[in-house]
C-alpha cells in the first residue's frame, strides 16, 4: 500500500497554544479515513496543514509524496475540499456554480464539458442546472458543493465535517457518493461528529485535546487495551427501570461508566464487582459484550481527562 | 507571471454575474452618488449675500438713509428690519433674526458737517466666521467709500482696483465644489462595493473555498477590481453629464485626458477598498472602515477647506490622501483647462499609490492564510 496522506509529527501552535501535538499516520491510496474529535480538538487545523495553508511549527507531512511545506501550490491541484459551509455561490445557478470552479482549476473547452457531465452523471444534479443554489435543499447543495470540489478530477478529496446538518436520507446517499469515488481510488479523509459515520470508514482517527489518542480500523479499536482496561467488563445491562437504576449504579463501588443506550444500560465495570450488581439488581439481565465504537471513544477521553490532571 | 494572476478571468466573470444577478443593490449603488450630488450640488454655496441685517437709525437725516442704502445696494446685507430702540436692537440678535445690526447715532449728520468723525456701530454676530469676515469687509468698504466722497468731493479716485477672476469668472460655489464632490462620491462608492464583496465572500465561507483552490491572491484582487472599475467608470460619466448640464458647470479642458486620469485614481480607491476587506471580519465592520476614509478625504483633501490655509502638519496629511491628487486633476481640467504637462505629477503619484495599495491588499491576504 503507498502512502498517499501521510503526517510525521505534525505539530501546529498558535502562540503559546498548541493546537495539534506530534500527530501521525498514513493513508494509503482508495481509503476512506475516518477523524473524529470534538470541536477544538484540532481536526480543521489538521486538515488546513495537509492543504498547505498553514505551515506546520513541527514536523512534516505529505500529499502523494509531495512535501506540504515546499509544494503548496501544486498540492492543491490535485486536492478537494468540502466543508460544512459548502463554499457554493447562493446567487449563481447550480451550471454557474460548476463553471466558475471549473474555470478557477483552469479546465476549459472540451475537458470542461466532459467533466460536467461526469460530475452531473454522479451526483444526479442534471435537472436543476439552471436554478439558482438559494433555491436548493440541504443534501442537493451539499450535492453540488462535493461535485465542485471534484470539478478537477482529485486524487484526494478533505471533507471537514460534510454532513452537518443534514437529514439522514441525504446523509446516506452522500455517503453512497464517497463510496462509489473511493472504489474509484480516490483517497477520503473525513472529519465527523457521527459514530455511525465513522463506522462506515475504512479506518478511523481519534483526536482528543490536539493529540491522536487513537487510529485504527474498527475491530482494532474495540480490541484496544486501553479500552478495555484489564481487570474489568464491559456490560449491557437489561432491565425495566434503565433511567432509575442508571443513578444508582453509578454510585455503586467498581463502576467506571454507565450511560443508557436505548432501553438498556452500558457499563464498564470491574469483574469482581459484577455479582455485587447483579444482587443488587436482581431482575436485570447482565451480559458481556465488545464496546461500541463510542463506548472506547469515551473511556479514551475519560482516561486523557484523568491523565491531564 | 500568468501564475501570479492566476484565476483572474474566472473571478472578474463570477462577479459580473453577481452584480447583475442583484439589480436593486446596483441601482443603489449608483443611484445614491447621483442624488447626494443633487442635494449638496445645490445645498453648498459660499458666497455669502442677502444677511438679514437689523438697523437703528437715531439720526434719521438725508445721511443716515445714504448710508444704509449704500449697504442695502451691496447686495451682501438685506435690511429686514428697523428698530426704534436699542433693546429692539439686540434683542433682535440675540434671537437670531438677524445677523447684523446697525446703529447710527443721533448726531451723525451734525458729526459729518462738523468734518469730526461719525461713527457708525456695527453689530456681527459672529457664530459664522465667514459670514461675521464679510459683514465686517463690506459695512468697511462702504464707509471708506462715503468717506473718500466726502474729502474729494466729485474728484477723481487716485487709485482704483480693477480685479478680473480667472478660470471661475462668476465665482460660482458649484463649480468650485461640484468637480470636487466628484472624487469623494466616487471613492466613497467604489471602496464601499469593493470591500462588501471580499467580506461578503469571507462570511459565507466562499473565501475559504477559494483559498484551497488554485487562485493567486492577486488573481483574485484584480478579477475583483475589474468589474467595480468598469462601474465606477460608468458612473464618473454619468455624473460629469449632470454637472455639466445641471449644474451648468463648464469643462475648460479635455474630458477624455480627465477619464484617463481618473483610473489611477479608481486604481487607489479600489486597492484601498480591498486593503480594508482583508481587516474586517463583517460587512458592517466593512461598511465602518470604509466610513473612516470618508471624513479626512472630505476635510483634508482641499475639498472644503483650502490646502495652502492649513497649518504644515496637516498639509502633509493631505499629500497622503489619494482624494488631494484627484481634486487637483478635476479642478485643473474642468475649471482651469489644464492640460497633460500641468497635471501628470498627479497622476503619477495616484498610480504609485495604487499599485502600493494592491500589493499591500495582496500581502495581507497571503499573510492572514498562513494565519
Amino acid at each position: 500500500m503507498t502512502a498517499v496522506i501521510t503526517a510525521d509529527g505534525l505539530t501546529i501552535r498558535f502562540g503559546n497554544f498548541t493546537a495539534v501535538d506530534h500527530v501521525s499516520f498514513a493513508i494509503g491510496k482508495g481509503e476512506l479515513f475516518g477523524f473524529l474529535g470534538p470541536n477544538g480538538s484540532g481536526k480543521t487545523t489538521i486538515i488546513k496543514t495537509l492543504c498547505g495553508l498553514l505551515v506546520p511549527s513541527e514536523g512534516t507531512g505529505t500529499i502523494l509524496g509531495m512535501d506540504i511545506r515546499k509544494h503548496a501550490p501544486e498540492i492543491k491541484r490535485h486536492v478537494g475540499y468540502m466543508s460544512q459551509k459548502f463554499g457554493l455561490y447562493e446567487d449563481l445557478t447550480v451550471s454557474e456554480n460548476m463553471g466558475f470552479y471549473a474555470g478557477v482549476y483552469g479546465i476549459r473547452g472540451e475537458a470542461a464539458t466532459r467533466r460536467r457531465k461526469e460530475i452531473l452523471a454522479l451526483t444526479g444534479l442534471e435537472p436543476y442546472l439552471d436554478r439558482r443554489v438559494s433555491a436548493l435543499s440541504g443534501g442537493w447543495k451539499q450535492r453540488l458543493a462535493l461535485g465542485c470540489a471534484i470539478i478537477h478530477s482529485p486524487e484526494v478529496v478533505f471533507l471537514d465535517e460534510p454532513t452537518a446538518g443534514i437529514d439522514p436520507v441525504a446523509r446516506r446517499s452522500l455517503w453512497d457518493l464517497f463510496f462509489e469515488l473511493s472504489g474509484q481510488g480516490v483517497t477520503f479523509f473525513v472529519t465527523t461528529h457521527y459514530m455511525d459515520e465513522a463506522e462506515r470508514c475504512g479506518r478511523v482517527g481519534y483526536i482528543y485535546l490536539s493529540k491522536l489518542a487513537a487510529l485504527g480500523t474498527i475491530p482494532e479499536l474495540q480490541r484496544l487495551s486501553e479500552a478495555n482496561p484489564a481487570g474489568t467488563s464491559r456490560v449491557e445491562i437489561e432491565t425495566a427501570q434503565a433511567s432509575s437504576m442508571l443513578g444508582q449504579l453509578r454510585g455503586m463501588k467498581g463502576v467506571r461508566e454507565a450511560t443508557i443506550f436505548g432501553r438498556s444500560i452500558h457499563a464498564l465495570i470491574e469483574t469482581d464487582q459484577l455479582e455485587a450488581v447483579q444482587r443488587r439488581f436482581p431482575e436485570a439481565k447482565i451480559q458481556t459484550i465488545v464496546p461500541s465504537l463510542e463506548d472506547v471513544f469515551v473511556t479514551l477521553t475519560y482516561q486523557i481527562m484523568k491523565a491531564a490532571r | 507571471m500568468k501564475g501570479l494572476f492566476y484565476g483572474l478571468w474566472p473571478v472578474c466573470r463570477k462577479e459580473f454575474t453577481h452584480i447583475s444577478r442583484d439589480p436593486m443593490t446596483l441601482f443603489f449603488a449608483l443611484a445614491i452618488p447621483l442624488l447626494q450630488m443633487l442635494l449638496l450640488g445645490y445645498a453648498v454655496d459660499t458666497n455669502i449675500r442677502q444677511i438679514p441685517t437689523v438697523v437703528r437709525d437715531e439720526s434719521r437725516t438725508q445721511e443716515s438713509r445714504q448710508f444704509v442704502e449704500k449697504l442695502a445696494a451691496s447686495d451682501v446685507f438685506q435690511i429686514s428690519m428697523i428698530a426704534d430702540s436699542d433693546d429692539a436692537l439686540y434683542g433682535a440678535m440675540r434671537a437670531g433674526r438677524a445677523r447684523v445690526g446697525i446703529k447710527i447715532p443721533y448726531d451723525y449728520a451734525r458729526r459729518l458737517q462738523n468734518g469730526t468723525t461719525a461713527t457708525v456701530l456695527v453689530l456681527v454676530d459672529g457664530s459664522d466666521s465667514s459670514l461675521a469676515g464679510q459683514a465686517v469687509n463690506t459695512s468697511t468698504g462702504v464707509a471708506m467709500q462715503l468717506s473718500l466722497q466726502q474729502l474729494l468731493g466729485n474728484g477723481t479716485m487716485p487709485v482704483e482696483v480693477r480685479p478680473s477672476v480667472l478660470y471661475n469668472p462668476s465665482t460660482r460655489s458649484a463649480n468650485f465644489f461640484v468637480p470636487g464632490l466628484i472624487a469623494v462620491l466616487l471613492q466613497m462608492m467604489v471602496i464601499l462595493m469593493i470591500a462588501l464583496s471580499l467580506v461578503r465572500e469571507r462570511e459565507r465561507g466562499t473565501l475559504e473555498q477559494l483559498t484551497m483552490t488554485p487562485v493567486a491572491p492577486l488573481g483574485l484582487m484584480v478579477g475583483k477590481m475589474i468589474p467595480y472599475g468598469v462601474l465606477a467608470f460608468g458612473e464618473l460619466c454619468v455624473i460629469l453629464v449632470i454637472m455639466r448640464v445641471v449644474f451648468q458647470v463648464p469643462i475648460h479642458g479635455n474630458v477624455f485626458l480627465l477619464l484617463a486620469m481618473a483610473l489611477p485614481f479608481l486604481l487607489t480607491v479600489l486597492g484601498i477598498g480591498l486593503m480594508i476587506s482583508t481587516k474586517a471580519r463583517t460587512q458592517a465592520e466593512a461598511f465602518q472602515l470604509a466610513m473612516g476614509t470618508i471624513l479626512p478625504s472630505v476635510f483634508l483633501s482641499g475639498y472644503i477647506f483650502l490646502l495652502e490655509t492649513m497649518p504644515p502638519f496637516f498639509r502633509g496629511v493631505s499629500r497622503l490622501i489619494p482624494t488631494t491628487y484627484f481634486i487637483q486633476i478635476l479642478r485643473g481640467i474642468i475649471l482651469r483647462g489644464g492640460g497633460f504637462t500641468d497635471l501628470w505629477p498627479n497622476a503619477a503619484v495616484l498610480t504609485l499609490m495604487g499599485c502600493a495599495a494592491i500589493l499591500i491588499a495582496a500581502r495581507l491576504f497571503v499573510k492572514q492564510r498562513r494565519a
